[in-house]
């Protein structure tokens, strides 16, 4: 008689996951689920809200990434208008955005995964997480909370608060930077740098404890999607919607309009899960698997575009290849994507007209639909909105980074269960393995049904029967 | 007869005009009176329950701006009692309607939301009614979100008394009331609106607002719809 482990709460991730897990009489996994638990309805709720409402409407999606919610959103409004916001506003918006990348890449590595690297995957659950990590490395646990306090404070400096600011509007930004933002900024711009790294440095220095799980991280083929500009660099604000795919020898599609998104991603239904499972509409479902995030950008762009982190990439390629296929290396791709975003925020700190006082357009309903496309920490966003002539949303669509993972999540999970899990009894650091995929996709559940939650992820497994053998719910069940 | 009078208020003796009502004498006197619904040069119609006081020999609560000062009188405006009416007041208003402060234009510069910080309203001891509303955007530079409005009526009188245009109107009865424009044609349908503003400016909170302002953005000019309505004498 076989067996189902289920994970009900997936814990150090944003929102609520689970995790079937399917054995047979063996004990051997024959199938997994990854299953996403909660529905919010934000596109539904916002029929009939004024268009320019939704920047702010959207931005309480995620308390973790507003500013991606908040740019995808005015990006969309701003095609709505069909206006070209100011220079100044656009640098505004994308130094806004590089300091929010700064701050949730700091979070995702320092104080949701670095407990799994550094403690190791069976160390004791008790003490695995950050609390652990201040006792064992408590120069790493500072270092990354100052980092995410450098991204916060940045964006606080900026936009006047650090969780769903209202700097951000329709047409550009609603006050223009002082000089006195700037160089407090500037100051710590240094200190930043040199944690990412410190952190680097660590990070290469532990890649050989992990052959195995490298090996079975979601170490599949896909095709990897993200922003770049015209020449191939890395983009995270805005840029040409880039689709590639190594196995065909590099780009597939690129996408200049954002509306035409839709003519590339379709959205599949998983029937366990609320969170939909976009997929490259040419290839079909599911055969159009593609990633998104840090990993998948560093993939697709041919470059970063500032020199410290291209150095860094350049060694990641050396060592990794020029394509990356582990999902383990989500990880490090997020610390040179950190020296990027803060590299790219000295670079727009610099610009002449960064203090520039005309940082807003204005105009009325100029177009009856618009579409903005921002990359989140997490991977692509897309914002699509459909308004009536007073500016009244009649639809919204939105895609969300974590969604476009939602296949390679369930593959990944598939693979790492399959390597790591064998037997009638669990053992923690089994099931840790498989959270551990997931973590590393650094996904935002929340976000991506547009549900609200709190945190964990629970396994269960099953037997061939439909039996509930076990249960693991690592510590909010 | 003495143009003046005295009163008593809160156990302090003021004089004020003959003729002025109780929360103007306490206005003109330095003192307090909580409320949303009333406001200088507009006729006072005791909509919203917010400044009620209560008068010495009188067994029930008076609202202060509907009620004339009369000599002799004793009247209490601070009590625990008063406190607890009024912040139950306020909290039915909120559970009325869909007031979400996060997302609205007027967060951070509205009366309705001060107030409720003011009398400490740290929650709502009643269930949300989430009312399903419509957005009206037919407009062209205005808008009317009916989630947001308390039904205080300063557009209704500001139009009527101070533009003349007369456009608004409340419709329907108890809970069932709405703010309504011209036998229910859309704001933007209106024959008589001259599109002056005045309505939004006295808006307490978000329910008028301009369009295009962007959440937090909406600060009315209520004193200059005050100044105005003294130069042209209108209300008292």
């Amino acid at each position: 008689m076989g067996k189902k482990i289920v994970i009900p709460h997936i814990t150090r991730i944003e929102g609520h996951g689970k995790v079937s897990i399917h054995l047979n009489d063996a004990g051997e996994v024959t199938s997994t689920q990854f299953h996403v638990t909660q529905v919010r309805g934000f596109e539904k709720f916002v029929e009939g809200r004024p268009y320019y409402e939704m920047p702010s409407i959207t931005a309480r999606i995620c308390g973790i990434c507003p500013i991606s919610h908040l740019l995808a959103s005015v990006k969309a409004c701003d095609a709505i208008m069909a206006v070209r916001i100011p220079k100044t506003a656009e640098m505004l918006r994308e130094l806004l955005h590089c300091a929010q990348i700064v701050q949730s890449h700091a979070l995702s590595f320092f104080h949701l995964s670095s407990p799994d690297l550094l403690l190791g995957m069976d160390s004791d659950p008790r003490k695995r997480n950050i609390v652990g990590i201040l006792e064992k490395h408590p120069d790493l646990a500072r270092d990354g909370i100052a980092l995410r306090k450098f991204g916060q404070l940045a964006i606080e400096r900026m936009a006047g608060e650090r969780v769903h600011p209202s700097w951000t509007v329709p047409g550009g930004v609603n006050a223009p930077l002082t000089s006195d933002s700037r160089d407090a900024i500037l100051s710590e711009i240094n200190i930043a740098k040199s944690i990412i790294r410190r952190a680097i440095k660590l990070f290469v220095s532990i890649i050989d404890r992990f052959e195995a799980e490298i090996e079975s991280f979601g170490n599949e083929p896909t095709m990897y999607a993200g922003l770049v500009s015209a020449s191939g660099d890395l983009r995270l604000y805005d840029g040409i919607l880039r689709f590639r795919d190594p196995a065909a020898g590099g780009t597939i599609a690129d996408v200049e309009d954002p509306l035409d998104y839709a003519n590339y991603i379709g959205e599949g239904v998983l029937p366990h899960s609320y969170l939909k499972a976009p997929y490259f509409k040419p290839r079909g479902f599911p055969e159009g698997n593609y990633r998104v995030g840090p990993l998948a950008r560093l993939n697709v762009a041919e470059r970063c575009g500032t020199p410290e982190a291209d150095e860094e990439l350049a060694e990641y390629r050396q060592r990794l290849g020029r394509d990356v296929q582990s999902s383990f290396f989500y990880h490090y791709a997020r610390l040179i994507e950190a020296m990027y975003g803060v590299e790219r925020m000295e670079q727009l700190l610099n610009h002449p007209k960064i203090l520039d006082t005309h940082v807003r357009a204005r105009a009325d309903v100029n177009a009856l639909e618009g579409a903005g496309i921002a990359e989140a920490p997490r991977g692509v966003l897309i914002h699509h909105y459909k308004v009536n002539e007073s500016g009244a949303m009649t639809w919204a669509n939105l895609i969300i980074a974590t969604g476009h993972n939602n296949l390679a999540m369930n593959r990944a999970v598939d693979q790492v269960a399959k390597r790591f899990v064998k037997g009638e009894r669990i053992e923690e650091g089994m099931l840790n393995r498989v959270q551990a995929v997931v973590r590393a996709f650094d996904p935002c559940l929340s976000c991506s049904t547009h549900a609200l939650g709190q945190t964990p992820l629970v396994i269960e497994l099953y037997g061939p029967d439909g039996e509930a053998l076990d249960r693991v719910s690592t510590d909010c069940d | 007869m003495d143009s003046k009078i005295t009163i008593r208020i809160d156990g302090e003796l003021v004089k004020t005009d003959r003729g002025a009502s109780i929360f103007e004498a306490a206005k003109a006197n330095g003192k307090h009176i909580p409320g949303l619904c009333n406001m200088k040069g507009l006729k006072p119609v005791g909509a919203c329950r917010l400044c009620m006081v209560e008068v010495a020999g009188v067994n029930r609560l008076l609202p202060s701006c509907t009620t004339p000062a009369q000599e002799g009188m004793s009247v209490t405006i601070r009590s625990a009692r008063l406190d607890a009416y009024r912040k139950q007041a306020l909290e039915l208003l909120l559970s009325e309607r869909n007031h979400v402060c996060a997302v609205c234009v007027s967060n951070g510069h509205c009366e309705l939301q001060s107030l409720a910080t003011a009398l400490g309203v740290t929650n709502v001891r009643y269930g949300y009614r989430y009312p399903k509303l419509g957005v009206d955007l037919s407009h062209p530079r205005y808008v009317l979100d009916h989630n947001r409005c308390i039904l205080c009526t300063r557009c209704v009188r500001v139009c009527a008394e101070v533009e003349g245009a007369h456009v608004w109107d409340i419709a329907g009865r108890g809970i069932h009331s709405m703010l309504t424009c011209e036998m229910n044609r859309t704001w933007g349908a209106s024959r008589n609106c001259t599109s002056c503003g005045k309505c939004v400016q006295v808006c307490p909170t978000g329910a008028l607002a301009e369009k295009g302002f962007a959440v937090e953005e909406m600060i009315k000019r209520t004193a200059s719809v005050e100044r105005l309505t003294a130069v042209r004498g209108g209300g008292r």
